[in-house]
C-alpha cells in the first residue's frame, strides 16, 4: 500500500550517493593502512596521499589551501574545537567574552554556554534575532568589547534555513580584531561561500547533509588563527586534532562535495518554492518560519496553526513521508524548538512547525504528494482541535 | 515499518472515538495549555437520576498519545456512573491502550484530568459536591493556575499576572496585572469567571484589571 518512502528530512541526514561509496571502498579493502609519513611503507604513503588529495579538494572548493582545513568526526566536533579551542588559546591572553547567536545549533550554544565555557568563567552574549531569524548587526557591533575573543554565528539555520550576512559579520569582526567562526553545516556547497572574500576565520562543515558519509566532518582554520588543540594524542591534522585519520570518510567527503552542482541546487530550490507556494495557497492558517529569500535552497519550515507537530509527523509517517517538527513532543528533551521561540514565535507556533528539507533524490511528484497529504492530515487534526474551534467561534 | 506506538494506540490516534462537542453539556472542562504542548477538552451528559454518563465527547490539541488517551477515556467512561468514572486513572487508560511510552505520561494524563474535571464541573454546577470546604484564597489560586495567559501560553499564576485575590462572604475578587483595554482582557475575564463561579459557596466573581 505504501510506495517508496518519501524522505524530506535531508537537513538531519541524507541518503548516501553510490558514487560516494565507490570513492570510499578502496580505502577499506586496498589502501587500508594508516597514513604514514614520507618515510613509511608504500601502502601507508598511498593512504596519506589519498587523505591529502581529499583535503585539497575540499579546501580548494571554497578557495582555501589544504593547510587551512582539518578533518574531524563531524560538525559537532568541529564547532566544539572552534569555540573551545579559541577560548583555550585566547582566554588567558586576551579576554573571556564570546558572542553567539541565540538560534545557533547546540554544538556552538552548549560549547559556549553554561555547561562548558560559562562554567569556566567565560561570559557569553546571546544575540537575539529578528522575526525572520537575522542577527541585528548593530547589536553585534555594540556587543563586541576589548575582551571579546570570538564571534560564532552560523551561516544558515538548521531549522528555518535563514542565511546570515556573514560577509558583513566578517568585516565587523575583522575591523574589531575579533575571530569569527561560522557553522556552515547547512550551507556548504548549497550556498556559495568564498574563503578569499569572506573574512571568516573558522568554518564548520560536514558531508552528511550532502549525500556523503556520517562520522566525518571538517573545520576550516585560516592561517595564523590562534587555536589550541584539546583532542590529545598523536600529531595528526597539523597537530590540531589527534586520532587515526578516517581516510574512507575523507575520500567520501571529497566526492560528496564534487557531486553537488549549481543545477542541482537550483532544482532543489524550485521544489522547495513549489511546496511553499502550494501550502500557502491551499492550506489556511499557516506561517512560513524564516526568511522568504535569504534562505537555504533545501529548507522549508511551516507552522500549521492549531495542531501539534508530532501528530502531523506521525500521520505523515504512517502514509510514508519522513519530516521533522520543532514540537516539544517530538524531541528527546521534550523542549520546544529554541529557534522558533528565538524568532519570536510562541509555543503554539513551535508545536505546529514542520521542517521539510530537500535533497538529490526528491522529485516534484513527491512534493505534490506531500502537500496533498499534509493538507488532508492537518484538516483532520483541526477537526478535533479546540484551538481551531475557538478560532471558528471568533469569526 | 517501525512506529513509535503500538497498533492499538495508532488505531485510536488515526480514528479517535467520540470527538467534538456536546450541545449544552452537563459538565465541561479544558485542561492544559498550548505552552505545555497539549490541551484536552472533555464534555459530558449525565443522567440526572442514575448519574450515568450518557454521552461524552473530547477535543485535543496534542500529540498522538494525547489524542489516543482522549479517545480511550471516552470509551471507558461512557455508560459508567460519575462515581465509577472518577476512578479511571492513567494506568487504566494506558493499559486499555496496550501501554504508552512512559515519557509520554504527561501528555496522556491530561485526558484523564480532563474527565475528572468535567465530572467535578458537573457536580459543582448541580450542587453535588460532598465535602463542601469553604472557598479560600488558596483554592482560588489553584483554579487560576488553569487559566491561560495567551501572551505566553503559560498560566496566569505562573506568569505572575495575578496580583491579588480576595475572598469575602461569597464574593471573590481577582486583580489581574494587565490593562482593561488589552486585547486579551475579555478572554481572561471569561475564563476566570468560568473557573471560579462553579465553586459552591461563591455568589459573585469580580475581575479587576490594572491600568
Amino acid at each position: 500500500m505504501i510506495e517508496k518512502n518519501v524522505y524530506l528530512d535531508n537537513a538531519a541526514a541524507t541518503r548516501m550517493d553510490e558514487r560516494v561509496l565507490e570513492a570510499m571502498t578502496p580505502y577499506f579493502f586496498e589502501t587500508y593502512p594508516v597514513a604514514t609519513s614520507d618515510f613509511g611503507y608504500s601502502l601507508g604513503i598511498e593512504a596519506r596521499e589519498a587523505l591529502e588529495y581529499a583535503r585539497d579538494e575540499i579546501a580548494h572548493y571554497i578557495g582555501a589551501s589544504g593547510e587551512e582545513f582539518i578533518f574531524t568526526s563531524g560538525s559537532t566536533e568541529s564547532s566544539n574545537l572552534a569555540v573551545k579551542g579559541v577560548a583555550l588559546a585566547l582566554g588567558e591572553k586576551k579576554g573571556r567574552h564570546i558572542i553567539v547567536s541565540a538560534i545557533d545549533d547546540f554544538p556552538v550554544i552548549h560549547s559556549a554556554g553554561s555547561r562548558a565555557l560559562e562554567k569556566q568563567g567565560f561570559s557569553v552574549t546571546y544575540l537575539d534575532v529578528d522575526h525572520e531569524g537575522l542577527v541585528n548587526l548593530d547589536r553585534l557591533r555594540d556587543s563586541i568589547t576589548d575582551k571579546t575573543i570570538l564571534v560564532s554565528i552560523q551561516h544558515a539555520n538548521q531549522e528555518i534555513g535563514t542565511i546570515q550576512d556573514i560577509e558583513t559579520i566578517g568585516r565587523i569582526c575583522s575591523k574589531k580584531g575579533v575571530l569569527f567562526h561560522t557553522d556552515a553545516t547547512h550551507t556548504f556547497t548549497r550556498v556559495p561561500l568564498d574563503f578569499k572574500k569572506v573574512k571568516v576565520d573558522l568554518i564548520t562543515v560536514s558531508p552528511h547533509t550532502i549525500h556523503g558519509p556520517k562520522g566525518i566532518g571538517g573545520l576550516f582554520i585560516r592561517k595564523e588563527t590562534p587555536i589550541t588543540k584539546w583532542m590529545d594524542g598523536g600529531f595528526q591534522e597539523f597537530n590540531l586534532r589527534a586520532g587515526l585519520e578516517n581516510i574512507p570518510g575523507a575520500s567520501g567527503f571529497a566526492k560528496a562535495v564534487e557531486l553537488v552542482t549549481p543545477e542541482e541546487n537550483e532544482r532543489i530550490k524550485v521544489m522547495r518554492d513549489h511546496l511553499i507556494d502550494r501550502v500557502s495557497a491551499e492550506v489556511p492558517d499557516t506561517t512560513l518560519n524564516g526568511h522568504r529569500s535569504k534562505r537555504t535552497p533545501q529548507n522549508a519550515n511551516i507552522t500549521f496553526h492549531f495542531v501539534e507537530g508530532e501528530s502531523i509527523t506521525l500521520h505523515l509517517d504512517i502514509r510514508g513521508f519522513s519530516v521533522s517538527t520543532g514540537s516539544a513532543c517530538f524531541s528527546r528533551s521534550l523542549e520546544a524548538s529554541h529557534v522558533i521561540l528565538g524568532v519570536g514565535g510562541d509555543h503554539e507556533r513551535a508545536h505546529g512547525s514542520i521542517r521539510f528539507s530537500f535533497g538529490r533524490y526528491n522529485t516534484m511528484e513527491e512534493v505534490d504528494r506531500v502537500v496533498d497529504t499534509i493538507a488532508e492530515v492537518v484538516g483532520e487534526l483541526r477537526k478535533i482541535s479546540p484551538l481551531a474551534h475557538n478560532k471558528e467561534a471568533q469569526k | 515499518m517501525t512506529f513509535p506506538y503500538n497498533d492499538k494506540v495508532l488505531e485510536h490516534f488515526r480514528h479517535p472515538r467520540n470527538v467534538g462537542k456536546i450541545e449544552n453539556p452537563d459538565g465541561n472542562a479544558m485542561e492544559g495549555s498550548p505552552a505545555c504542548g497539549d490541551m484536552v477538552g472533555v464534555q459530558i451528559k449525565v443522567d440526572p437520576d442514575t448519574k450515568q454518563i450518557t454521552d461524552i465527547k473530547f477535543e485535543s490539541y496534542g500529540c498522538a498519545s494525547n489524542i489516543a488517551t482522549g479517545s480511550i477515556i471516552t470509551e471507558l467512561a461512557k455508560g459508567k456512573t460519575i462515581e465509577e468514572a472518577k476512578k479511571i486513572n492513567w494506568k487504566e487508560a494506558s493499559d486499555a491502550l496496550g501501554g504508552l511510552p512512559p515519557i509520554k505520561a504527561h501528555c496522556s494524563v491530561l485526558a484523564v484530568e480532563g474527565l475528572r474535571s468535567a465530572i467535578q464541573n458537573y457536580e459543582e454546577r448541580h450542587g453535588l459536591v460532598k465535602d463542601q470546604k469553604p472557598t479560600t484564597v488558596e483554592i482560588v489560586r489553584r483554579r487560576l493556575k488553569k487559566v491561560m495567559n495567551p501572551l505566553s501560553g503559560l498560566d496566569l499564576v505562573r506568569t505572575e499576572l495575578v496580583k491579588d485575590i480576595r475572598v469575602d462572604k461569597g464574593t471573590v475578587q481577582v486583580t489581574v496585572d494587565i490593562p482593561p483595554g488589552h486585547q486579551f482582557a475579555p478572554n481572561i475575564k471569561d475564563e476566570i469567571m468560568e473557573k471560579i463561579e462553579p465553586l459552591w459557596d461563591v455568589k459573585k466573581v469580580e475581575v479587576e484589571f490594572l491600568e
